[in-house]
């Protein structure tokens, strides 16, 4: 280093004259700015009981058979809680309210005070977002920013848009006078269970239903501080019935006589078993099923916001999410580039603590998924393909796992055709747009799709021949209440968001 | 060494939004505790601490070295910052003024800040400045002949003025608050790389908008694709409208996840401000002391 | 001309734009309200579903990709055709011991039907798509899409009408179908393969087969590449094996029993957008 007096030029690797900084020595003393310091999110005066029962009726209920079952923190492997087990007769429970509730309240009230009581929900939900964020975070594993960040807003913004549809139904159906459907009978997964809270029991009370709803049995917190909430709106009792179950506590209530309609999400072969044994009933249902999203990459795409849009697609939400962009299909021309840059990024992805603010991607959510995944890890590499892990460090605790890519796979390989639900994404080229296009298309899924090109015909066209239900152009994983989201084909039946969203839930007597 | 070829004609797509939605994320990071600390005396150590007005004077410019030496006495132990930027007239007093200390002084060229004026008048300019002592020259493109789509000779005049540098480092003003779109500040940041800038820089401070957060980024992406393409390193200055502390750990940010650890150093990153340097005092200060400054206590030149 | 010979009518299929007989050469005997029969109509098997059912997939593409318009076109066209062909379909409507005045009622009110369809293809995108303004900036609109190929399985009163009112809305909306003909009566549904044919449908996009239900019902519903099954015949029976097999492959299954399908009623967009599928498009603004 030279003496600090002035100019005394070095020349740099490059070959060109590198200026001397007086501080260029002093990089190691900042190089704790480099390990960002842990961040975490205080979990201090959130509340979490060390037992939950059955919301029913407006009140908390003792499960019927008095049985209850634990739930951990999946990037802790601590117990947070224990949960009711949802028999029948609990959920038998839950429908007479439900049913009464409709009869005598919910079907009487106008729409404008229907309205009002589902504002009132959005508002609280607003009012609590810290601690259900904090909550969501804790009982699921998704980072603390995710819930914080897209979660928990969102599950609000459902609610305060659907408030204000109770009212106006008369202008959502042309010539049409839309009825409720009765009595519905909603099952949830764990990926976003707030979220998917809200996609489910907003439409539903705003086109004048009232509901039993059944959590996963992974994630049933948030569902529970729901309960609170409708209780603190003063929500007409019966109107929403939560009962927190397993399988079989969703498969009564999907069998159960005096329920009017199905909302089901999940994967798409409970789908078909539910799908199945609503046979021959007169019981409405929608499907929100799984995917294999295709996120298609031309040649002219802008390349770095496309490689944010391909890990955002897979990685986000530790992949567990139904529309995940899991299949990159780039262009030839920019494999190679494409490719390179998406590995560099991966390598910066944090994966940690869920609860720690600079978390990208957080825990998997259960010790059966993560198993699952991994199987399909090991599946892709003896089928083959190569692969490429991120060389973010995971903790020691919990279950966690690399952000992964496997190239040289075929539209046949089974990691390429299979949902795996996990950060594994698999890479294919193609040489021609109608390459892309078929080999998107050659799925029996059809959730949601990608598209990455600056040419706006383009845009257009992929967007037509590709059969999915979302089609994000230049963008991947966007959510809104005014936006109808759904599948084609086996990724399900019906939409839920904006207005098409009412439509599983009224009865327009055709 | 050669400059690496440079294509006029190549285009390179960006959409805005998704960078606007990567710095927004990019935003989110929370910096706490020893990271904050050692982040916020980083960035001091890449101030470019600057006067640039036509009613500066000798006294203005003495107290602003004196400044950018001991940033602030009770605090001995920081970093000075890393340059004070001056008209060329002004040049002399600076040097005269930091003599001794290991803070530069670069100095501003070719008719700043609007660059309307010919080609041999610039170069005489930059001359001077580089004879007067300056270590680095921050000169600013032509941006009526970029917006015109003449690439080849705004090209030609960074080559020019490179060469006129001799051994001063050369900044390339890109005045990116009039080319308007990231694809056009791409684009200059290319043709300035190719045509051998030693940094690129966002703006003279005397346009709205000057530096922000999507434009740094787009200037970072530039940069390591000309690393990679190359293995040449070049720096990033972003200059003006950055006043907060808070501010500047973002930008550093950026640069973390954008181009790594390598340009986390005042040789390949700096910030063009003034009033920055009191604010990141005042949370350095806040930092070990548990209590909010004020700025009564830190001198405001 | 005194004692001349009529020429009997030979019903086949209408599979692909064409008319072929069943694969199997079965055929069985339709027989009036005096149990004389009057005709033989193919008795198709699952063979004939399964080359219905590609005949449809092969149309569904140009079909999809038909401006709005000219589908509004053709189907207009079918309603000309059969308003020409009035006199044949009452024939086939009284053969079996209808009375004529209701033949007639019914072969108008298919017409009118067919035009009321026409009329609809173009709006579909206008009252059923949204423009959705989301709260980051994206442009956001959702457009209906034609859900694939529909299975419709007819019933047996209103023997023309049923099946004009089951079928046009299905390919109003750019669905190609598979459609079994009522069993008992399915001469009007045949020969309606007569007009579809002359109104320029492209060949497959209406594909209709006659024949013993119970031998066709189970492999169409149960089939995986159509998409949504329609289902007319009331049998409660055979709704849950429809909606047993329908779950399978995640299909779409509509049970629509009209109290009478005469009534205006029957005439309803919202039996196009039962069959329709939406897509919502996301992209950037920015500069």
């Amino acid at each position: 280093m030279s003496e600090k007096t002035g100019t005394n030029i070095t020349k740099a690797a490059n070959g060109s004259p590198k200026p001397s900084s007086p501080n260029s020595d002093l990089k190691n003393e900042f190089a704790a700015f480099l390990n960002y310091a842990p961040a975490p999110e205080s979990s201090e005066h959130i509340e979490i009981k060390d037992r939950y029962q059955h919301f029913i009726d407006g009140d908390f209920t003792e499960p019927v058979k008095n049985r209850y079952f634990k739930s951990i923190n999946p990037a802790t492997e601590a117990v947070l809680s224990e949960f009711a087990e949802g028999t029948s007769e609990d959920v038998d429970a839950a429908v007479k309210a439900a049913r009464k509730a409709y009869d005598k309240q919910w079907s009487v009230l106008s729409g404008k005070e229907r309205g009002k009581y589902i504002f009132r929900i959005a508002r609280m939900i607003q009012e609590r977002s810290r601690e259900l964020a904090i909550t969501e975070t804790m009982d699921g594993g998704k980072p603390i920013r995710e819930s914080r960040d897209v979660d928990v807003p969102l599950a609000a913004a459902y609610f305060f848009y659907y408030a204000g549809w109770a009212d106006k139904l008369k202008y959502a159906f042309p010539g049409k006078t839309p009825v409720p459907v009765g009595v519905c009978g909603q099952i949830i997964p764990w990926n976003f269970p707030l979220l998917m809270l809200s996609w489910k029991i907003a439409p539903a009370l705003a086109a004048g239903n009232t509901v039993v709803l059944k959590p996963a049995e992974t994630t049933p917190l948030t569902a529970l501080k729901f309960a609170e909430i409708c209780r603190d709106a003063g929500l007409p009792k019966g109107v929403v019935n939560i009962v927190t179950g397993a399988g079989q506590t969703g498969a009564a209530l999907v069998d159960h006589p005096d329920v009017d309609k199905i909302a089901f999400t999940g994967s798409t072969e409970v789908g078909k078993i539910i799908q199945k044994s609503l046979a021959g009933t007169s019981k409405k249902y929608s499907l929100e099923l799984g995917g294999k999203g295709p996120n298609i990459v031309y040649d002219d795409a802008p390349v770095d916001q496309a490689v944010e849009g391909v890990i955002n697609a897979i990685f986000f939400n530790q992949g567990h999410v139904c529309c995940a962009g899991s299949r990159l299909l780039v262009q030839e021309g920019i494999a190679e580039k494409l490719i390179e840059k998406l590995k560099a990024r991966m390598d910066s992805l944090i994966v940690g603590d869920p609860l720690d603010k600079n978390t990208d991607i957080g825990a998997i959510n259960s010790k059966m998924q993560f198993e699952k995944i991994e199987k399909y890890i090991e599946i892709g590499k003896n089928e083959g393909a190569e692969f490429y892990q991120s060389s973010s460090e995971l903790p020691s605790n919990g279950f966690f796992c690399k952000p992964t890519i496997f190239t040289g796979v075929s539209q046949s390989n089974r990691i390429v055709q299979e949902e795996i639900f996990g950060p594994v994404l698999t890479i294919q080229t193609f040489r021609t747009p109608q390459e892309a296009i078929e080999k998107a298309n050659n799925t029996p899924y059809g959730l949601a799709s990608g598209v990455w090109t600056d040419k706006g015909s383009k845009i257009f066209e992929t967007g037509k021949s590709v059969r999915s239900g979302v089609m994000w152009s230049n963008t991947y994983n966007k959510f809104d209440p005014t936006s109808p989201f759904g599948g084609y084909k086996e990724s399900g039946i019906g939409r839920e968001g904006g207005l098409h969203g009412l439509y599983p839930y009224v009865n327009l007597g055709h | 060494m050669s400059n690496p070829v440079y294509d006029f004609n190549e285009i390179i797509p960006i959409d805005s939004i998704g960078v606007k939605e990567r710095v927004s994320r990019l935003n989110s990071r929370s910096i706490k505790k020893e990271s904050k600390v050692a982040g916020l005396k980083l960035a001091l150590s890449m101030i470019d601490h600057t006067t640039l007005e036509g009613k500066d004077s000798k006294g203005k410019v003495e107290q602003l070295c004196s400044k950018a030496k001991m940033p602030y006495s009770p605090m001995p132990d920081l970093p000075s910052v890393a340059a004070v930027c001056v008209y060329p007239s002004m040049i002399a007093i600076a040097k005269n003024a930091l003599r001794g200390s290991s803070v530069k002084v670069a100095s501003v060229a070719t008719s700043f800040p609007s660059g309307m004026s010919k080609l041999s008048i610039k170069l005489e300019e930059t001359r001077y400045a580089v004879e007067e002592g300056a270590d680095e020259i921050d000169m600013v493109i032509s941006r009526g002949e970029f917006l015109k789509g003449n690439f080849s000779y705004v090209f030609d005049e960074i080559a020019a003025v490179k060469e006129a540098c001799g051994e001063a480092h050369l900044k390339v003003i890109l005045e990116t608050g009039e080319l308007e779109t990231l694809e056009n500040v791409r684009k200059a940041s290319d043709l300035a790389m190719h045509a051998g800038a030693d940094f690129i820089k966002t703006s003279t401070g005397k346009v709205t908008p000057a530096a922000t957060q999507p434009v740094t980024l787009v200037m970072l992406e530039a940069i390591r694709d000309f690393h990679s393409k190359t293995g040449r390193m070049i720096g990033m200055k972003p200059a003006g409208g950055i006043r907060k502390a808070k501010e500047a750990l973002q930008y550093l940010v950026l640069v973390k996840e954008t181009l790594g650890a390598d340009w986390l150093t005042a040789d390949y990153f700096r910030f063009g401000a003034s009033s920055l340097t009191n604010d990141i005092l005042l949370q350095i200060v806040k930092q070990k002391s548990g209590v909010y400054q004020s700025l009564n206590y830190f001198s405001n030149d | 001309m005194p004692n001349r010979v009529p020429v009997l009518k030979t019903y086949k299929t209408y599979v692909g734009g064409k008319f072929p007989r069943s694969e199997s050469g079965r055929t069985y005997a339709i027989k009036n309200n005096k149990d004389k029969p009057v005709a033989n109509a193919c008795r198709c098997t699952r063979k004939d579903v399964r080359d219905a059912v590609l005949a449809a997939k092969s149309a569904f593409g140009g079909w999809q990709n038909r401006s709005a318009y000219n589908r509004g076109q053709i189907l207009y066209r079918m309603g000309e055709m059969l308003e020409g062909r009035k006199t044949q379909f009452i024939e086939e409507l009284t053969a079996r011991g209808g009375k004529e005045k209701q033949a007639l009622h019914e072969v108008e009110a298919s017409i009118d039907r067919f035009i009321y369809y026409a009329g609809w293809t173009d709006k579909i995108a206008q009252v059923f798509g949204t423009i959705n303004p989301v709260a980051s900036p994206h442009f956001n609109f959702s457009s209906p899409e034609p859900t694939g190929i529909v299975g419709v399985i007819s019933p047996e009163d209103h023997p023309l009408l049923s099946v004009v009112s089951l079928m046009a809305p299905v390919i109003a909306g750019g669905n190609t179908c598979v459609l079994l003909a009522p069993q008992f009566n399915p001469l009007p549904a045949v020969s309606l393969g007569e007009v579809l044919q002359s109104s320029d449908l492209p060949g497959g996009v209406v594909n209709i087969l006659s024949g013993y239900h119970n031998e066709m019902t189970d492999h169409l519903t149960s089939h995986m590449d159509v998409n949504a099954i329609l289902n007319a015949s009331g049998d409660k029976s055979l709704r849950k094996l429809y909606d047993e097999n329908g779950s399978i492959s995640v299909k779409r299954v509509k049970h629509y029993v009209p109290e009478n399908w005469l009534s205006e009623s029957v005439e309803d967009p919202y039996l196009i957008q039962e069959f329709m599928e939406i897509k919502t498009t996301w992209h950037p603004v920015g500069m």
